[in-house]
């Protein structure tokens, strides 16, 4: 009987140092709670319902979820003759126990049937589903289509789907990518046409879509053929029927537990959502953003499950006659990996304080009948929030899915030959990571969501005004905060004289640039954590000790204007190699 | 056709967490030391009562007896998908033994009005006796089944069931109301219901209230979460079968056993090592 929140004592350090009743109190004004007899009474009830939801989540991923996840891996799912899916027995278990604890509808008003949950113990419970099974978290993780459908679509749609999310009678997918259309989505070429009656059919192919055999589905389709770009898609409802196919379940390094299917339409019935022409500009890229805070905390997940089986392993292994943990490669190989996955917590957890007040901030500017001063106030703070968090997100998603990888490695490299061999878990770890700097934006699409903010100057005055400001008690944290200003400095050199240097140079330093900016985040998001745990001061020194020299690296490398890559690359790189 | 089921269910000792200091120096279970829980066959007793009541329709019952804070299995009970809960707390109900304790839930369950199935885990990790279960039963008048494993069907005068003889299995039928006690391996317990935890987490029974606590009490039956707690007296109860009084059994003397290892003795990996190692152990009857 384990429990995976109770048993993760950084999980428990955030629910009770960030300011949840902040972020409980917006959540619940004006909630659409019907005749639900669960809705809590004060603000007060509201946040201590979060750690209760929480441990149950905490207990069926430690007890349902993570037996399942090795045999879910190996046998993946079942692609049918009729071009439907058969899900892995043990993945309909895992969604079954979900439903019964009334945790597929998170977020979800409590009119249809969901918890009303701020984002932010949405992603401390992906987080924790997804230590328990990294490919599982998809089929959690998709709850971001009902809130997309909460956010946009009609009345009608809504209830029409909402409650049967909640219920688990059906789940969703966003089926946006085609063959040609992947980081580009603009070229999405999905058919969708009006038939005499003014109803929608489409017509074409979509491809790695993440549970396209699911019954609800969000289509990215053209429904102005004349237009090419991106404003001339719309976003479609699809109740999935016989003429929506599976044609192939993709064969995959790694999350065998999630089905990736290309799916072709064939005049299928499809509802518009919201407006014509926003498909992709406003609803794409708002269930993206959610989805990309979903990725940081899949990686999350995984690192921490990848951390826990090599502190144990090199705990109890011993060579040279006594525990490889004692060892300073392997100690200082698990320390870089525990101090990465807070770093990416801390990261991931202060985006979605920021997350809630834009998501927030929209819906009560949105919601009829609420008095003006509120919706002024909260139009307001949805557009600054909305304003960090296009910063936030990307940082957010890049950080955490690149430090999964990262610490996946480092957990297969702690067990050595054991953690290459399928007894152990570890090579499953690397597996799943692999994916994550993948989709939902590649790494290198996060830094270029992220550069804009770094180069409008919202990352310097976020910082400035948001940290800097902040006085510390302890001299240590003053020193280290004293730190982290000089780097911001340097980095805000480094900026000007990229910026000056032009576009090309732009686009080259960014992943520098951003990797310096996150630094600097993480370090102040560290010291005000330091102040309420003495183990955290431990945390922030080896950080910030460790980030002032790489980011004057960095800096050194940027001031240099090395644009080799770019002005030598055919000679470096040589001529495209010879089929074989 | 619906059917009204009675659970009983029991809150112990964790007796799979043992420490150090789980007994107290006169051989006792030293309570405080061990987390209380939710007795594990009792939670499949109601995972089986809940399964029953998702296919045919009914209610389900829970009744538990102990101390007031014992209404933590009760809310439990609720969280997972229970209609309605009882607690039995009544000094005179203290020491009872596996008879006064079945003869004071059997008052619970015929207080409790109609009903068509009783059912019970097959025993508690504190005592292991297995007995309170059939022995309800007794008191009823109702036939019994012990040991199930699956329920098979139902209809409105009989239950089908499966159940475990230890060697094998054998499937019965049986007339209702009757009584059940359910296996670990019956099923897999649903996780509790975040909106029903939720809503029940208030709940109270009013002995885990200050005595003066009216204002609270009333607050609490206004939202329907004050928990029922029953009496001796609301059961009808003959005291002389109840407590000390009604338990025939006395416990002589509790022994702490600690294991020891005695010395290591090497056995050849021969036939002959292994034939004299059989030897060994069928004469000291260990097989």
């Amino acid at each position: 009987m384990g429990n995976y929140f109770l048993d993760n004592e950084d999980i428990q350090f955030a629910l009770d140092t960030l300011n949840i009743k902040e972020l409980a109190e917006l959540q619940e004004m004006f909630a659409e709670n019907g005749d639900a007899d669960y809705a809590p009474e004060t603000v007060d009830d509201a946040v201590t319902g979060y750690a209760e939801i929480l441990k149950i989540v905490g207990s069926i991923a430690a007890d349902t979820i993570a037996p399942a996840a090795e045999q879910v891996d190996n046998e993946g799912h079942t692609l049918n003759d009729d071009g439907t899916v058969t899900y892995n027995p043990l993945t309909q278990k895992n969604l079954d126990k979900l439903a019964q604890g009334n945790l597929l509808g998170f977020t979800l008003p409590r009119r249809y049937g969901g918890l009303n949950c701020p984002n932010l113990i949405y992603t401390m419970a992906t987080e924790i589903v997804s230590r328990a099974d990294c490919s599982f978290m998809n089929m959690f993780g998709l709850q971001g289509i009902a809130e997309t459908i909460n956010a946009f679509a009609s009345q009608e749609i809504k209830d029409m789907s909402l409650s049967r999310f909640c219920t688990g009678e059906v789940t969703g997918a966003m089926v946006l990518t085609e063959p040609d259309a992947g980081s580009d989505l603009q070229a999405v070429r999905l058919k969708a046409e009006q038939t005499e009656d003014g109803k929608w059919v489409l017509n074409g192919v979509k491809r790695f879509i993440t549970n396209g055999c699911g019954e609800i589905l969000l289509v990215l389709a053209r429904s102005e053929p004349e237009i090419t770009d991106g404003r001339g898609l719309s976003l479609f409802y699809v109740e999935s029927d016989e003429t929506v196919k599976v044609r192939h379940l993709e064969e995959k390094l790694g999350i065998h537990g999630s089905p990736t299917c290309e799916l072709t339409f064939t005049n299928t019935p499809a509802l518009l959502i919201g407006e014509r022409q926003r498909g992709l500009i406003t609803y794409v890229m708002a269930l993206m953003n959610g989805a990309r805070v979903g990725i940081a905390a899949q990686s999350l997940g995984v690192a921490e499950a990848a951390f826990r089986l090599a502190r144990t392993y090199a705990a109890a292994r011993e060579q040279f006659g006594a525990p490889i943990e004692v060892l300073p490669p392997v100690a200082e190989m698990l320390v870089d990996m525990k101090v990465k996955i807070e770093a990416s917590r801390a990261l991931t957890y202060h985006t979605c304080t920021i997350c809630d007040k834009q998501n927030n901030g929209e819906r009560l500017s949105q919601t009829p009948g609420i008095p003006k001063e509120i919706v002024s106030e909260q139009r307001k703070a949805a557009r600054n929030a909305k304003r960090i968090n296009g910063m936030l997100t990307p940082m957010s998603k890049y950080y955490g899915s690149e430090m999964a990888i990262e610490v996946s490695n480092m957990g297969l490299q702690v067990l050595g030959g054991s953690g290459y061999i399928k007894d152990y878990a570890a090579e499953r770890y690397v597996r799943d990571a692999r994916i994550t700097n993948i989709y939902e934006g590649t790494s290198q699409l996060q830094v270029v969501a992220v550069i804009k903010g770094i180069t409008s100057g919202t990352f310097e005055s976020y910082i400035v005004d948001t940290f800097e400001s902040k006085t510390y008690d302890d001299a240590d944290l003053e020193t280290l905060k004293a730190s982290l200003i000089e780097s911001r400095k340097k980095t805000v050199e480094a900026i000007n004289f990229v910026k000056e240097q032009g576009t090309g140079y732009i686009d080259l330093s960014a992943r520098k640039l951003v990797d310096c900016a996150i630094d600097i985040l993480i370090g102040h998001l560290f010291l005000a954590q330091a102040e309420k745990c003495d183990r955290k001061k431990k945390i922030a020194k080896y950080f910030i000790e460790r980030q002032a020299p790489r980011i004057a690296a960095n800096v050194a490398v940027l001031l240099n204007r090395n644009s080799q890559a770019i002005d030598d690359y055919k000679t470096i790189v040589g001529d495209v190699p010879a089929a074989e | 056709m619906p059917y009204d089921i009675v659970v009983c269910v029991k809150q112990v000792p964790d007796t799979a967490n043992i420490t150090s200091d789980a007994m107290t120096p006169e051989g006792t279970v030293n309570r405080s030391a061990l987390p209380a829980i939710f007795n594990p066959e009792d939670l499949h007793a109601l995972e089986t009562a809940l399964e029953i009541k998702d296919r045919f329709g009914g209610t389900v019952t829970c009744v538990t007896m102990g101390l007031p804070k014992a209404a933590n299995v009760l809310r439990e009970c609720l969280y997972r998908g229970a209609d309605r809960v009882i607690l039995l707390t009544d000094r005179r109900a203290a020491a009872s033994d596996t008879l006064a304790t079945s003869y004071i839930l059997s008052q619970v369950v015929k207080t409790v009005g109609k009903f068509d199935i009783v059912l019970c885990g097959r025993q508690a990790i504190d005592g292991d006796t297995a007995q309170v279960g059939p022995q309800i039963a007794e008191k009823l008048a109702i036939p019994q089944i012990t040991y199930l494993e699956q329920v098979v069907d139902a209809d409105d005068k009989t239950i089908t069931v499966r159940r475990n003889t230890g060697s094998g299995w054998e499937v019965v039928k049986c007339q209702l109301p009757c009584l059940i006690t359910v296996l670990d391996t019956a099923n897999e317990p649903r996780p509790l219901s975040a909106c029903k935890t939720l809503k029940y987490r208030f709940a109270r029974v009013p002995g885990e209230l200050a005595p003066d606590a009216e204002e609270e009490k009333a607050k609490l039956e206004q939202k329907g979460l004050l928990l029922e707690q029953w009496s001796l007296d609301d059961v009808n109860a003959d005291l002389n079968r109840c407590g000390l009084a009604g338990s025939p059994t006395k416990v002589f003397k509790v022994l702490s056993i600690v294991l020891t290892k005695e010395g290591f003795k090497n056995v050849e990996p021969t036939e002959e090592g292994i034939n004299g190692l059989i030897h060994e152990l069928v004469e000291d009857k260990t097989l």
